[in-house]
């Protein structure tokens, strides 16, 4: 198990040093570095100059990049065009994004593998049919659209929830949470009902019932088990990438959050942020990735006792 | 696998295995795909979802078909009217027609999923194919570099990459839309590589491969004769069910105002203008059609590849 | 070992099953279908079978047979859908489990009949460890705790001879070896004693070496227990030396029964004759095996008459039209549905020193 999951983390370096500099290459090397440094007017001389100095625009690529993921590391994510700093803008977001994030989170779990499990066990029958039809057609809305329609009929014609959440409480972001959790709790649903139903069928479920289990015990801990290793690991990954996904979500209900603030950064034009942002979730995700890995190592015995 | 010496009576009747087993792979492959094609015939969904494409592949190629009004003609004058018998879908809050747009919209959704999921499937069927027929070093060189681009998520990398790199707005519609394509290919390829590669690798150790190969069949023949086929149907679920997101990317993207951007006509531009707060009390109805026709699309495509993978794969029926 | 023998031998004590003048399990006239989309396949028509007190009976046929089908009837565990049993009797120790609750026969799966199947890698369910799910089976039926259930696990599987069993009984399936991972089905199956063994093709994956291995192993607990066992496969060669009698399927039906030294040196139906044409032996080298041509029918739609009548060389017109006759006795001991019994017992008897003369291809000699 332990190396397993060192071979994992040794795995992982290679990808994230790769895809930081995929990134900071598009920026630094085939973009103008300073395209939107200074909002939608052309940048002053000066600025220029202190620009290309701050980022070492005189040394190769690869001694920027290095330079550039240094400063990166010691917490320095430099400063936006109106005199933020976006590492600590960043630091002061998170709580409301991760809130945001565990909403969506525990929504796809519950309601997802439950629906999932409900789905294949009466395999065939209304509830079934209502669980396939209603996840296709939710995996089939962007999440955008969820978005805006359901603020329209929650939020302004049946006022049931706050129309914006700038406040970032709680309260406020259950219904951008399930909005944001839409897309995965639909394909969770799917995932769930198929490896349920194959699992069902296989071989060491058939073993179970040979060895005189109830229905309970079959189901319960032999199906049930192999079943949520794939709804688990997606759940994982999803984490990550929902903090990316949010962008959509917080533009939409004003919310405060790193999404609210990439989008900031989309419309004033703020390379700052952008790429410091970008970058920032980018890490998360693959750090959440790497966590999912050692997770599915706990779960499956297969893959990490070898 | 099976005993050498012991009888197997499951192997009666069955000629030596051999050169004989060439031919039974082929025939196995047609047969697969008459099977899949019967299990398709008897699918409702899939009959479904061909109309909606047809009919909205109809609307990308000659719009014309279904609307006489220009999608670009404003008349502040009929500006946020609601539903009419004049206006079907009633007027956006410039005065244009909503039907208009709608119909007019499906060309940029169509065009951007069709080709990025062609792309997809060429790009990242040559490198999975290349990876894994020759192996060795390149194979881990790309491999990595997959890795590299699969570990940045789709939307995070259309916005970086249309942020520094805004499309021109005065290039005609084909070419903004072959950017947004070229971007979604770009970070899109990884995961046919990967399911390529392991057709590949599912394939080459067979000992027919191997006889073939002794016997001096080139890698054009081998890759023709035995890879493709086992290669193309996960290809073909997998492309189609992609198709879809691709379409949400582009629409999202167009939301979140970079990609396409006015004045081509998309639906994620026109639902991105129709929901700021103010105009999704006054005028709904912007906001809701091209909602409807974004997800319908979406929908007939998911609801393709399903069909297909079901009708491949009928372990799930 | 010991242990082991005076702890099962209370279990065994414990039943409340006696079989009466050591008959365990009675079939009768077994109908089985399964109802497909593609229309409603008759996988078994009317099997009898009977087993008795450390007797081993040998299910001998081609895949799609219906001999698993059978056994999974018999276990009380085939998938419903599409499975149904939908005629006969099952009776073990006299008592009918076909009408019994799903409940009341879960007590009998395991404790009293047990089965063991194929593919042991996928037959174990591959995120617990072994021990574990051997010590499952006396933790549900008798209640035991953890420890002593894993005591017990780890001497089952030092009796099926797993070596260094105390280490490895928190190892996972795929860390064993194939025949190992028999040994852990094995051990899981006799737990609880069982009174009956069904075992489904228990060697077919597995080296020849192996198969030999598992198969002596099988004997030895038979022997050491007093079980039936029921042996499920299509090889002959593993049949000849456990065995004591032989059920030839065919097409969902029983088309030959006898002790296996008769059907050796005679079958007395066109199938099992083409079955034994087909092994090879060591005396008749450079001669080309013999095959059944043609294939086993369809079970959605078996043709009228005999079912085995188009590969059959000895079928006539009554073949075609009317179905085979019941199982009837041709000799002492001996049993076949076949019209032209006697004929084939003639010609087998006779072929036995000119194997060749069995070569032809029952699909072109026909008519």
């Amino acid at each position: 198990m332990g190396s397993y999951v060192l071979r994992r983390l040794l795995q992982m370096i290679p990808v994230i040093i790769g895809a930081t500099f995929l990134i900071f290459a598009m920026v630094f090397g085939i973009g103008d570095p300073a395209a939107g440094r200074c909002g939608e007017r052309a940048c002053p001389e000066a600025f220029l100059v202190q620009f290309r100095q701050e980022y070492n625009l005189d040394e190769p690529l690869v001694v920027q990049y290095g330079l550039y993921m240094a400063k990166l590391l010691s917490g320095d994510f430099g400063e936006s065009f109106s005199g933020l700093s976006v590492a600590e803008e960043l630091l002061n977001r998170w709580p409301t994004t991760i809130r945001l994030a565990v909403i969506a989170v525990c929504f796809e779990a519950l309601v997802g593998i439950a629906a999932g499990i409900l789905a294949a066990l009466r395999k065939g029958r209304f509830l079934d049919y209502l669980v396939t039809l209603s996840s296709l057609l939710i995996i089939s809305i962007p999440v955008f659209v969820v978005g805006s329609l359901s603020q329209l009929v929650f939020g302004i014609r049946l006022g049931i929830f706050p129309v914006t959440a700038t406040e970032g409480g709680w309260f406020d972001l259950l219904l951008p949470g399930l909005v944001l959790g839409s897309f995965s709790v639909a394909y969770i649903a799917r995932l769930m009902r198929s490896t349920m139903i194959e699992n069902l069928r296989s071989d060491y479920v058939r073993t179970a019932r040979a060895k005189g289990l109830g229905p309970g015990r079959t189901v319960g801990v032999h199906t049930l088990r192999n079943s949520m290793i794939p709804a688990i690991t997606y759940i994982g990954y999803d984490l990550g990438a929902l903090m990316g996904g949010a962008v959509v979500t917080e533009r939409i209900f004003n919310i405060n959050g790193i999404g609210g603030f990439l989008f900031y950064g989309i419309n004033t034009k703020d390379g700052t942020i952008v790429v410091g942002t970008v970058t920032c979730l980018v890490l998360v995700y693959l750090l959440a990735n790497l966590l999912v890995d050692v997770l599915y190592g706990v779960l499956d015995p297969r893959i990490s006792h070898d | 696998m099976t005993d050498p010496s012991g009888v197997a009576v499951s192997e009666f009747g069955t000629p030596p295995a051999g050169e004989e087993r060439e031919g039974q792979e082929r025939q196995q492959a047609r047969s697969l795909w008459s099977d899949a094609w019967r299990e398709l015939r008897r699918n409702p969904l899939f009959w479904i979802s061909v109309v909606l494409i047809v009919v909205l592949l109809t609307m990308a190629v000659a719009p014309q078909l279904f609307t006489s009004t220009d999608p670009r003609f404003g008349d502040l004058a009929v500006a946020r009217q609601p539903p009419s018998a004049e206006h079907l879908f009633g007027t956006t809050s410039q005065g244009y027609d909503v039907y208009a747009r709608v119909i007019h919209g499906a060309r940029a959704s169509i065009l951007v999923g069709v080709l990025t999921s062609i792309g997809t499937v060429v790009v990242g069927g040559l490198i999975g194919l290349v990876s894994g027929f020759y192996g060795g070093w390149l194979d881990a060189l790309l491999s990595r570099v997959g890795e590299i681009f699969f570990a940045i998520p789709l939307l995070l990398a259309g916005i970086l990459t249309f942020y520094l790199f805004p499309p021109d707005l005065e290039d005609p519609l084909i070419l903004q839309v072959l950017t947004v394509v070229g971007v979604l290919v770009l970070f899109g390829w990884p995961s046919l590589a990967r399911l390529m590669r392991g057709a590949v690798l599912q394939v080459k150790p067979n000992d027919y491969v191997n006889a073939a190969r002794a016997l001096g069949a080139s890698a054009p023949r081998l890759i023709f004769q035995h890879i493709l086929p086992n290669a193309v149907a996960p290809m073909i679920v997998v492309a189609t069910l992609n198709l879809g997101t691709y379409i949400a990317v582009e629409a999202t993207l167009a939301f979140l105002g970079i990609g396409l951007r006015s004045p081509a006509i998309s639906w994620g531009i026109d639902i991105s203008l129709a929901s700021s707060i103010g105009l999704v009390r006054a005028a709904p109805h912007m906001l809701i059609f091209p909602s409807i026709f974004l997800t319908v699309t979406i929908l007939a495509f998911i609801m393709l590849g399903d069909a297909i993978r079901d009708a491949i794969d009928p372990k799930l029926k | 070992m010991s242990d082991t023998l005076s702890e099962t031998d209370v279990a065994r004590g414990e039943s409340s099953w006696t079989p009466t003048d050591g008959r365990l399990l009675d079939v009768e006239d077994l109908q089985v279908e399964f109802r497909t989309r593609d229309g409603v396949a008759k996988a078994i028509n009317g099997v009898s079978l009977h087993l008795d007190e450390g007797e081993t009976l040998a299910v001998l046929g081609e895949s799609g047979s219906g001999k698993s089908v059978t056994a999974q009837a018999i276990m009380g565990i085939l998938d419903t859908p599409p499975g149904f049993v939908t005629g006969g009797s099952v009776r073990y120790c006299g008592t009918e489990l076909l009408t019994m609750t799903e409940k009341q026969r879960r007590e009998i799966r395991g404790p009293e009949i047990s089965m063991i199947f194929q593919d042991a890698l996928s037959s174990l369910n591959p995120v617990f460890p072994v021990g574990w799910q051997i010590a499952e089976m006396l933790r549900v039926h008798r209640g035991a705790n953890r420890s002593d259930a894993r005591e017990a696990a780890i001497r089952l599987m030092e009796r099926v001879n797993i070596p260094g069993a105390r280490q490895r009984v928190n190892a996972f399936p795929h860390q064993f070896s194939g025949g190992m991972r028999q040994r852990i089905m094995i051990a899981m199956a006799i737990a609880l004693d069982p009174a009956v063994l069904i075992a489904d093709e228990p060697t077919t994956a597995l080296d020849v070496t192996v198969q030999a291995q598992i198969m002596a192993l099988l004997a030895e607990l038979q022997e050491e227990r007093r079980m039936g066992l029921i042996l499920i496969t299509h090889d002959l060669g593993v049949v000849a030396d456990v065995a004591d009698r032989i059920a030839v399927m065919y097409a969902g039906k029983l088309v030959e029964t006898a002790d296996v030294h008769s059907i050796y040196a005679a079958p007395a139906h066109p199938y099992t004759q083409g079955l034994l044409a087909s092994i090879p032996r060591l005396d008749q080298k450079g001669q080309e095996l013999a095959a059944i041509g043609g294939l086993p029918p369809n079970l959605t739609r078996i043709p009228p008459g005999c079912p085995f009548n188009p590969r059959c060389r000895y079928a006539q017109d009554v073949c075609r039209h009317d179905p085979p006759p019941a199982l009837r006795e041709v000799r002492p001991g001996r049993r076949a549905a076949c019209h032209f019994a006697e004929d084939v017992l003639a010609d087998s008897a006779r072929e036995f020193d000119h194997p060749h003369h069995l070569h032809g291809d029952g699909g072109e000699e026909r008519r």
